[in-house]
């Protein structure tokens, strides 16, 4: 793998459009504080890295935009987090709605123990869609988008936990697109696979880009200065609460950091 | 000086090391013979009670034939000459096992998924406990229960004759079996990983369709398991069926009529019959056939699951 931090070609401008932004957002574990006062905007049709050590909380601020955390009983959220100008933590809010609009990739590789065929087919089918052959095209189409099609096509109807751990991921991806979500979360997605994997991935995500708003969770310095257009920078205070230190273009944030934190963190010197 | 000193406190620490190394493997052998011992004697019981049944229940197909065994419709053991004909007994066993799977599976499955996927830990931990203590209750409390309470409703409800009916015992081997299929099919379910269910919500399910549609589907072996389990309590089970069942010996045409499922026929007959005659042989092939029976079920039920395995693992 390519180490030094070079930044590859980039698109020339980064899109202004702000599709999500979060203001003044702290969110509590019971008593534990685990974000404290975010304020930061993601942009449309572009890769929006989050970066920092352990436990600062990445994770956690990923899983507000799909309110995942809501599953983790004691979460409270204050403060706003805007999805196209609506308060995703309103109270008529509709998760479901929500989530088929704000997709997520996890970790580990996590295909349904099912067919190709099914995990693809799950989240249409959730909502609503039986008809078989308008299935097919929607797995077909959401398999080639993930750039898995050419291997899976003759066997869709195998187990997909035959498949290999970045297959499972390209599976998981193509799952999450057959939904047709407008954001697509992922927690550090790579972190499970071999740097093959990982890089075929990342040409997926750049590839994806062009129509999704991608927001990636990764401890992966190289991977946030190759794959993402914006950077955010967090850190954790002494009392473990997570919190906002630098964020903007990728470009910028490793190039010329703002904050010492930032430089040291990028150039390895702790975390 | 002090080296050979040392030496030899080595050498007097290491002979009992030795020794114990030497004792510890014997007790070892000992152990791991004995763990063989007790298997082989499982099986050698196991085979003798096959052979048992097969040597007391098979002469009886050589007064009657197995077709009028099987299919013969009237049972009267002390008559002259006597008939065996098992058909009442097998259609009954048929009854009530439906009657008691139509009604324990789905409450089952259903109670199980409550508890490991909507109730609140505590309650979990305060309800699984008790229903598993359910399991416990002795047969002949729940005859009585069937007699004292069930037996009056069903009759007042359907407006049978009498409450003693097939029905009634469906309905009371349900309620035994629920127990086991519960616990069972609940920890099955827990076995779920979490991750299958982040995912699912992630892609907009709402928690019922996580729950049919993923939990459920992956948890089917377990839930399979719990339910044979609880089939086979329920067809196996005699004190119960034997007080509530109602035991008339004509074929039932429908659920609602007193019955005779097979365990109650050689739980009431057994006492009578005179040991090695007719009546003792035939009662022993109506084991035999519980038996292989039950033993059916079982290789039926790990069909399916070796087929599922092979279709949705490695």
């Amino acid at each position: 793998m390519n180490v030094n931090l070079e930044i590859p070609e980039k698109k020339e401008t980064i899109n202004d459009e702000v599709r999500i932004s979060v203001r003044d957002l702290n969110l509590y574990y019971g008593d534990f504080q685990a974000l404290r006062n975010m304020t930061l905007d993601i942009p449309e049709n572009a890769i929006t890295a989050i970066i920092g050590p352990s436990g600062c909380g990445k994770s956690t601020f990923l899983r507000l935009f799909n309110r995942m955390n809501d599953l983790i009983t004691g979460v409270r959220v204050e403060g706003i987090v805007e999805l196209d100008g609506v308060n995703i933590y309103d109270r008529d809010i509709d998760v479901v709605e929500l989530r088929k609009k704000v997709g997520m990739v996890f970790q580990k590789p996590n295909p349904f123990p099912m067919s190709i065929f099914e995990n693809v087919a799950f989240g249409p089918k959730r909502h609503g869609r039986k008809n078989r052959v308008e299935l097919e095209d929607i797995v077909e189409k959401s398999l080639k988008q993930a750039a898995l099609w050419d291997e899976v096509s003759d066997k869709l109807g195998q187990s997909a936990l035959a498949l290999s751990g970045g297959q499972q991921q390209r599976l998981c991806i193509a799952r999450v697109l057959a939904v047709e979500p407008e954001v697509i979360l992922m927690d550090e997605p790579c972190s499970a696979l071999d740097p093959i994997a990982t890089l075929r991935i990342e040409d997926l995500m750049r590839e994806l880009s062009k129509n999704y708003t991608i927001v990636i969770v990764t401890h992966n310095m190289q991977q946030a200065a190759r794959a993402s257009d914006m950077s955010a920078f967090f850190m954790m205070e002494e009392d473990r609460a997570g919190v906002l230190v630098e964020w903007g273009a990728t470009e910028k944030v490793f190039t010329n950091p703002q904050d010492k934190r930032t430089e040291d963190y990028i150039t390895g010197r702790f975390g | 000086m002090k080296q050979k000193q040392r030496d030899s406190d080595a050498q007097a620490a290491a002979v009992p090391a030795n020794e114990l190394g030497r004792r510890w493997r014997l007790g070892e052998k000992f152990i791991e013979s004995w763990i063989y011992l007790a298997g082989l004697l499982t099986i050698v019981v196991l085979l003798g009670i096959i052979i048992l049944l097969i040597k007391e229940g098979l002469p009886i197909f050589f007064d009657t034939p197995p077709w009028e065994f099987f299919f013969g419709t009237k049972w009267y053991p002390v008559s002259e000459p006597p008939t065996f004909g098992i058909m009442p007994f097998f259609v009954a066993t048929l009854w009530v096992t439906i009657v008691a799977t139509a009604i324990s599976v789905p409450i089952g499955i259903a109670c199980a998924a409550c508890l490991s996927e909507v109730a609140p830990e505590k309650v979990r931990e305060t309800v699984k406990p008790v229903i598993e203590l359910l399991a416990g209750f002795p047969s002949v409390v729940m005859g009585f229960i069937g007699l004292m309470l069930l037996s009056p409703l069903v009759q007042s409800v359907f407006h049978l004759p009498t409450g003693l009916s097939g029905l009634t015992a469906g309905i009371m081997l349900a309620f035994m079996s629920l127990p086991i299929i519960i616990s069972v099919s609940e920890d099955a379910l827990r076995a779920v990983p979490d991750e299958f269910r982040q995912a699912s919500y992630a892609l907009g399910a709402t928690k019922w369709e996580t729950i049919w549609h993923v939990c459920i589907p992956a948890a089917l072996s377990g839930i399979t398991a719990a339910v044979m389990l609880g089939v086979g309590r329920a067809i196996g089970e005699t004190m119960t069926v034997l007080m509530v069942a109602g035991g008339a010996l004509a074929v039932p045409v429908s659920p609602t009529e007193p019955m005779m499922p097979m365990t109650a026929a050689i739980a009431s007959g057994i006492g009578n019959a005179v040991r090695g005659g007719l009546q003792y042989q035939a009662l022993f092939a109506i084991g035999l056939i519980l038996f292989i029976l039950t033993l059916a079920v079982n290789l039926i039920a790990d069909r399916v699951l070796e087929r599922q395995k092979r279709k949705f693992q490695r």
